[in-house]
């Protein structure tokens, strides 16, 4: 009802490309932005650091996978590697470089460059290999990685646990904390920082997908030789696509590192970890870069929900492997339900819902 | 250089190869008739083996297990055609591929819900009398004078069951009128149809064939490394065999689980050093497959495709 077009007129070129064209879109983008800004760090510091941190986290990654699946139509199975590299990539800058040079965001952003390299690296062979076959590639990227600082201790500082605990004075940021009196390792500061990059990596990315670079992208995706018969240069948009999805894998790893679980560990960059951010993209929706969020929030939100549903109503009667088996089968069936009736996901889903309150009361 | 035990590390790594191709084929199998490259794999080798293994545990005889396992893998074969691949049909590559994705966590939360996600032995020789089933390896040199070698007896039973099961399915693809229409298929889905051959048994045919293969192959690897979630990660072992042998050729994914078992395992002793870490085998195959791969985009039995606008 008062979401309605009439009267709405574009009269510029720059209010054509507006991401919220209508009032009221941008009056609701600002209420969420002013609610994610200054409400929920007010919010426990369990719902943080459970529930909002680590969807950050795992969500910018999903992103990221979805700039170079989604997008550029190159399957990938080495999320997590690429996370790992931008985990430890942090965690060597803050503890190499001299503290007066370095400070926690600007290793973040390099350490993502790190993995964006390493990602063009194992993206090379996709110049000549097609399909199926790359996923070869990025399985390769994900055990080498995996393998290569699992063997050299140095990248952990020569930890014998293989875990290594994030020290309080990385979250020093040129002594802002004690300038400002804030606690800035504390959960509230660390999720504004996480908000702050996921913010502005998804915003980039959405300008990404409407512009010449991911119309690139997808002609590639569409029909790769129909793009270079276009003039489009085929090996540089897959490159550039392994660079950028792989930038934000990498930052996505260290904002799970360092804001999240606060130590560098191998385990939690498995290949498990792959497949989890795949559901979340298929799920989310495969080009969409709210449905990559909408994907991160169901998955890693579900097995929670589950369990606390088990715990309230049937007074704990779900064990963890049954939680996990459960969530399983959901995703799965999930995944090929939406794959039959809706292949864009939930983005999809939520566009057609958003058409039909438009229509609303009438269905047409 | 120490000569046996070259030719011993080159037959270990021919006999795990063959592990490797037992695998490969249910997806070359799948792929072959209908473009779909099947990633339920793995989770279909531990549902079957699994499904066997809590048979037997509760007091079923071998050959009744055998037989009961391998009819709930044609019925969830069957299933998967009716419920997640038809409705799929005519969808790009990508759609089927993610719903095999769905389909294997599906599968594994699945049959570790329904049984228990415990690690489960298996211990064929307590069924089947094979002196090859025997645990201790046995010296050639007991049998061929001059070759002083030590192997495991249970690889060559794996490979003689492999090498059955390629000759049975052979003549099934060959002789048969089931095979005729599979090989129909696999060469023109539009074509087969103009004749009257009925696509959608013939694919619910190949789900049910790669349900038995993958309760054979299980059968094999369970014994070989225990029936647990561990299977699911053997068969992406499997990737870069099928990927060097070349998608669509059965004898591509044998040769190609040679090239890699006998591959890794000659990187494992002399490439490790080079390294400077142990534990190479978990990347070398799928460097191996990769340098393959950039030489040979298509594999070595792959076709070759040929791209129009």
């Amino acid at each position: 009802m008062i979401y309605r077009e009439t009267g709405h007129f574009v009269t510029n070129y720059l209010k054509d490309r507006e991401i919220f064209p209508m009032t009221f879109d941008k009056v609701v983008a600002l209420i969420g932005l002013l609610w994610l800004f200054l409400w929920v760090p007010t919010t426990s510091e369990y719902f943080l650091s459970a529930h909002v941190i680590p969807i950050l986290a795992v969500g910018l990654a999903t992103v990221g996978l979805n700039i170079l699946t989604g997008l550029t139509g190159q399957l990938s199975l080495g999320t997590a590697g690429f996370m790992c590299v931008g985990a430890f990539g942090t965690y060597n800058l803050m503890l190499r470089v001299p503290d007066y040079l370095m400070s926690l965001p600007v290793a973040l952003l390099m350490s993502g460059i790190f993995a964006g390299l390493v990602g063009v690296v194992f993206g090379l062979p996709a110049i000549r290999i097609k399909g199926f076959y790359l996923l070869v590639s990025t399985l390769a990227a994900q055990y080498f990685v995996w393998w290569f600082f699992n063997s050299y201790a140095w990248f952990l500082n020569y930890e014998s646990s293989g875990v290594v605990a994030i020290a309080p004075k990385f979250y020093d940021y040129w002594g802002l904390g004690n300038f400002l009196g804030v606690d800035m390792q504390g959960y509230p500061a660390r999720y504004l920082l996480a908000l702050v990059v996921c913010i502005g990596l998804s915003y980039f990315a959405k300008n990404l997908l409407r512009s010449n670079t991911g119309r690139n992208f997808m002609s590639v995706r569409d029909r790769d030789i129909a793009a270079s018969v276009m003039g489009i240069s085929v090996p540089r948009a897959k490159l550039l696509a392994f660079f950028i999805s792989c930038f934000y894998c990498g930052v996505a790893g260290g904002i799970y590192s360092f804001l999240y679980i606060g130590n560098v560990d191998l385990m939690i960059y498995e290949v498990d970890r792959s497949f989890t951010i795949l559901f979340m993209l298929i799920i989310g929706g495969l080009g969409s870069i709210s449905g990559s969020w909408l994907g991160a929030i169901f998955v890693y939100e579900f097995p929670i929900v589950f369990t606390w549903v088990g715990d309230f109503i049937f007074q704990g009667a779900f064990n963890t492997a049954v939680v996990e088996n459960v969530s399983n089968m959901v995703y799965g069936v999930f995944i090929i339900a939406l794959l039959i009736r809706e292949p864009g996901g939930f983005a999809a889903l939520w566009a057609t819902t958003k058409q039909k309150l438009r229509m609303w009361p009438y269905p047409h | 250089m120490d000569w046996v035990y070259l030719i011993e590390v080159l037959v270990g790594g021919l006999l795990s190869g063959v592990m490797y191709s037992l695998v490969a084929i249910g997806f070359v199998l799948i792929y072959k008739s209908s473009g779909i490259f099947n990633f339920a794999q793995g989770t279909m080798l531990l549902f079957a083996s699994l499904t066997f293994v809590k048979m037997t545990e509760n007091g079923i005889g071998f050959w009744t297990a055998l037989f009961i396992a391998a009819g709930i893998m044609v019925i969830f074969g069957v299933a998967t055609e009716r419920f997640v691949i038809r409705p799929l049909a005519n969808q790009n590559l990508l759609a089927l591929f993610m719903a095999t994705v769905g389909l294997a966590t599906f599968q594994e939360g699945f049959s570790q819900f329904i049984w228990d996600s415990d690690v489960h032995g298996l211990q064929m020789n307590k069924f089947l009398d094979i002196g090859l089933l025997d645990p201790n390896p046995i010296f050639m040199s007991d049998h061929i004078p001059w070759l002083d070698i030590l192997i495991p007896q249970f690889d060559i039973f794996a490979s003689l069951v492999a090498g059955l099961m390629i000759v049975v399915l052979a003549f099934f693809f060959q002789k048969t009128k089931t095979g005729l229409s599979l090989r129909a298929v696999s060469d023109d889905h539009m074509a087969a149809m103009a004749v009257g051959i009925p696509l959608q048994t013939v694919w619910a045919v190949v789900w049910a064939v790669t349900g038995i293969i993958a309760l054979v192959s299980g059968l094999l690897w369970a014994e070989r490394v225990s029936v647990s979630f561990t299977l699911i990660e053997a068969v992406m072992k499997a990737l870069p065999v099928i990927l060097i042998g070349g998608l669509t050729s059965i004898p591509g994914a044998i040769v190609g689980g040679l090239v890699i078992g006998v591959g890794e395992k000659l990187g494992e002793i002399y490439l490790a050093d080079v390294f400077g870490g142990q534990g190479i085998e978990l990347w070398f195959a799928y460097f191996m497959a990769l340098m393959f791969l950039v030489v040979r985009p298509q594999g070595m039995f792959g076709e070759k495709l040929i791209e129009r606008v």
